[in-house]
């Protein structure tokens, strides 16, 4: 059986293109279950999978609710305000004393970079990384690389533009990793204030107007944007920035032909995208969500069969 | 500014032009349609021509005032839109920049607008107007839309009159400002070290037991901008230079290779503390004079190019404002009116700059700081403002005489050689033989 030679799924830093190949091509094959009446295969049984999320994130968390349930896995549901981590119990007790009713994943959310590697370092089971603050969300880019698979049948040279509050934004990082392995062109998009300080390190492009970094884009990838105590000062105002970087029809007309718009969820209509392009792109972000399973389930299978 | 129908070239004969940037020399200046149409010796007048007659004077590029408070919308007791530019042609300057302080505060667009459209019906010169780095002149909180600011027309950041207290506020305001090509102006003052302050902390703030502001307070701050802006990048400007100390900072930024600028203002260049010691009003300003030290080593900066402009900080007060206690009464000085007069007599004439230099520090320099294209030098193209000086004229700083509203000089009765003979903006002429044209006189 063809398997990830990790334990755990931390980020998409550590995969190497092949590995990601492997998680994309499972995932193919988990799709077409989708569309069978019965959606259920075997694969896990036996097996339990935990969520451990200290941060809300319905989507997440409820993705990999059903791709543990499709691969037959056990499946519990631990949230912060629920779980004695609101008494004060350090993350990693808390996390142990899960593992201790023979768990075999844990999948963590958290809003701090790092939380899922302080984890993984210390237990047996396999930490799957479902975004931990604006560092790493694996599983987010793999979702997306899926997508844009689908659609576009190719990496090599794809013009890829990354629009948000990149500091904040949980897949940002993971999907500049993800992109630029796979051999895609990547533009990341914003005010000075937003770009990552050290970015050359990353090898992406910058474009402080909107207009010169989708100029040609196959794909734009897109994520909420909203102020908040973080970012007050980068962004001055939701009118100021949707003035000089809200995806409209005007400026997705200089991307490429049938660019491909995907959103990564609560879309703010009128700040990041406007009404009309979010229609637009709003079919595809439903998918995403159908897809976002498929990844999934291939990320459990996978991991499960570096364990056997 | 509104043109006026059929207005007619005009021919600038006879003069000597003084422009670092297009040559100095014995050249005549055409105007026509707004803009310098020809430049050279013995130019012949077209016809129907206004022939202004130069000999035995200076035409100088259009001055550029990049410091002005013209207090609307919001104190209009104090000074006008109108008003103001009525002061700055009289003073020789055909473009100012007007200060965000005003109330409403402009950190938004629709102030700017409102700015750019009085200017539109009732400057005589051309104002350009400087929005705020944040959102109310707080200093913290949010920068204000800065992007929209400069598509409503703003050419500059700034908060002056106050300094962006907060360092995570300045980096951000520097990285974002730069997005959009502008520059930030300083207002260089650590506020724990100037707090209830009225004149420089020494010998003559203790003779007088007035709280004293020590010029470290504007050197740590420029230093800190300094810093800031290595690593955050951007275009600084320092306002106001008051301190040796400062400069200090500034020149080796420069030699570093930093996006840095100054300016400083006449009073620092001819006054020291000790005009405060009869308790004149007139002269507190922020920053306060220094010591004749710090004005020896301005004086030099000038000269060997440090400091980049001289801007007037034009801040009209009202009377009763002014006469008021000492630590009571808002600091400025009304200098629109003055500066001119002032430098050449007291740094040309004596030799400590150039007349070439003068017009680099008054005209060229913040043209090219403000990216203000057409302006700053009289090559063919450029836009049509002229300011002609007429360097034999002695008079004496009257206050009674300005246009402006402000009253407020510590240089009343101070002896002057020259005098703004004639002014063009846009080609049109605002001031002949010493006289402002009025709006009527032209329609």
């Amino acid at each position: 059986m063809v398997a990830l030679q990790s334990k755990d799924l931390l980020g998409i830093q550590a995969l190497s293109e092949g590995d990601i190949r492997v998680i994309l091509d499972a995932a193919a094959n988990f799709q077409t279950l989708a569309a069978r009446p019965v959606k259920k295969v075997p694969a896990l049984r036996g097996k339990t999978v935990a969520n451990l999320f200290y941060e809300p994130s319905t989507r997440t968390r409820l993705s990999f609710e059903l791709a543990a349930k499709r691969l037959s896995a056990d499946f519990i549901n631990i949230t912060a305000a629920t779980s004695s981590a609101a008494t004060g119990e350090t993350l990693t007790d808390t996390a142990k004393t899960v593992e201790a009713m023979q768990v075999d994943f844990l999948v963590v959310r958290h809003s701090m970079a790092g939380a899922a590697h302080q984890l993984a370092r210390q237990m047996e089971c396999s930490v799957i990384n479902a975004g931990d603050g604006p560092h790493e969300h694996p599983t987010q880019t793999l979702v997306d690389l899926f997508t844009i698979w689908e659609h576009e049948k190719r990496f090599e040279g794809l013009k890829v533009a990354i629009l948000g509050d990149h500091p904040r934004s949980p897949a940002t990082i993971s999907n500049i990793y993800g992109l630029k392995k796979m051999g895609a062109e990547v533009t990341l998009v914003g005010p000075s204030t937003l770009i990552p300080p050290g970015v050359d390190q990353f090898r992406v492009r910058v474009a402080t107007r909107l207009e010169d970094g989708i100029a040609g884009a196959d794909v734009i990838l897109l994520s909420r944007v909203e102020i908040t105590d973080a970012n007050r000062l980068q962004i001055p105002s939701l009118r100021e920035y949707a003035r000089f970087y809200c995806l409209t029809p005007r400026r997705l007309a200089l991307a490429a032909d049938d660019a491909l718009v995907l959103h990564s969820g609560s879309m703010n209509r009128g700040v990041e995208i406007s009404p009309e392009v979010a229609d637009y792109a709003f079919p595809l972000l439903v998918q995403q969500v159908t897809n976002g399973i498929a990844v999934r389930m291939a990320v459990l299978y996978l991991l499960a069969g570096e364990r056997e | 500014m509104a043109t006026p129908p059929d207005q007619r070239p005009i021919l600038i004969a006879g003069g000597h032009v003084v422009d670092p940037v297009g040559g100095t020399a014995d050249e005549d200046i055409l105007v026509d349609d707004g803009v310098v149409a020809a430049r050279g010796a013995g130019l012949e007048a077209p016809p129907g021509a206004v022939v202004v007659d130069a000999a035995g004077k200076y035409v100088f590029p259009g001055l550029i005032d990049m410091h002005v408070h013209l207090r609307e919308p919001g104190r209009e007791d104090k000074e006008t839109i109108a008003t103001g530019t009525r002061a700055a042609v009289m003073g020789g300057f055909t473009s100012v920049c007007a200060k965000a302080n005003t109330f409403l505060v402009m950190d938004n667009p629709a102030v700017v607008e409102f700015v750019c459209s009085r200017a539109e019906g009732a400057a005589y010169a051309h104002v350009f107007p400087v929005g705020s780095v944040t959102e109310g002149l707080r200093g913290y909180g949010s920068l204000s839309e800065i992007g929209s600011l400069k598509e409503a027309g703003v050419v500059a950041l700034s908060d002056d009159g106050v300094p962006v207290v907060r360092s995570d506020v300045m980096v951000a305001a520097l990285r974002y400002a730069a997005d959009f090509g502008l520059p930030l102006i300083a207002h260089s003052e650590d506020y724990a070290l100037s707090a209830g302050g009225a004149v420089t902390e020494g010998p003559v703030s203790s003779r007088t037991g007035l709280v004293g502001i020590p010029p470290e307070a504007e050197e740590a701050m420029v230093a800190r901008d300094i810093t800031l802006l290595r690593e955050a990048g951007g275009k600084l400007h320092v306002a106001h230079v008051s301190a040796a100390a400062s400069l200090a900072h500034i020149r080796r930024a420069k030699a570093e290779g930093l996006d840095v600028t100054c300016e400083t203002a006449p009073h620092y260049l001819l006054l020291t503390t000790e005009a405060v010691t009869g308790f004149d009003a007139d002269a507190k300003m922020n920053p306060p004079l220094r010591d004749e030290a710090d004005r020896q080593a301005i004086l030099a900066a000038v000269a060997d190019g440090t400091v980049d402009c001289v801007a007037t900080d034009h801040a009209p007060h009202t009377p009763a404002e002014k006469d008021k206690e000492f630590a009571r009464a808002p600091f400025g000085v009304a200098g629109l009116e003055t500066a001119l007069r002032l430098i050449y007599t007291y740094l040309v004439l004596p030799g400590i700059i150039s007349l070439e230099r003068m017009v680099e520090l008054m005209s060229a320099g913040p043209a090219l700081r403000l990216g203000l294209e057409g302006r700053g030098a009289l090559a063919v193209g450029a836009r049509g403002d002229v300011t002609v000086f007429d360097p034999a004229a002695e008079d004496a700083i009257s206050a009674a005489s300005f246009y402006s509203k402000g009253k407020n000089t510590p240089f009343e009765g101070w002896a002057v050689r020259g005098r703004v003979d004639t002014v063009l903006v846009d080609g049109r002429p605002v001031v002949r033989d010493g006289r402002l044209i009025e709006a009527a006189e032209l329609a």
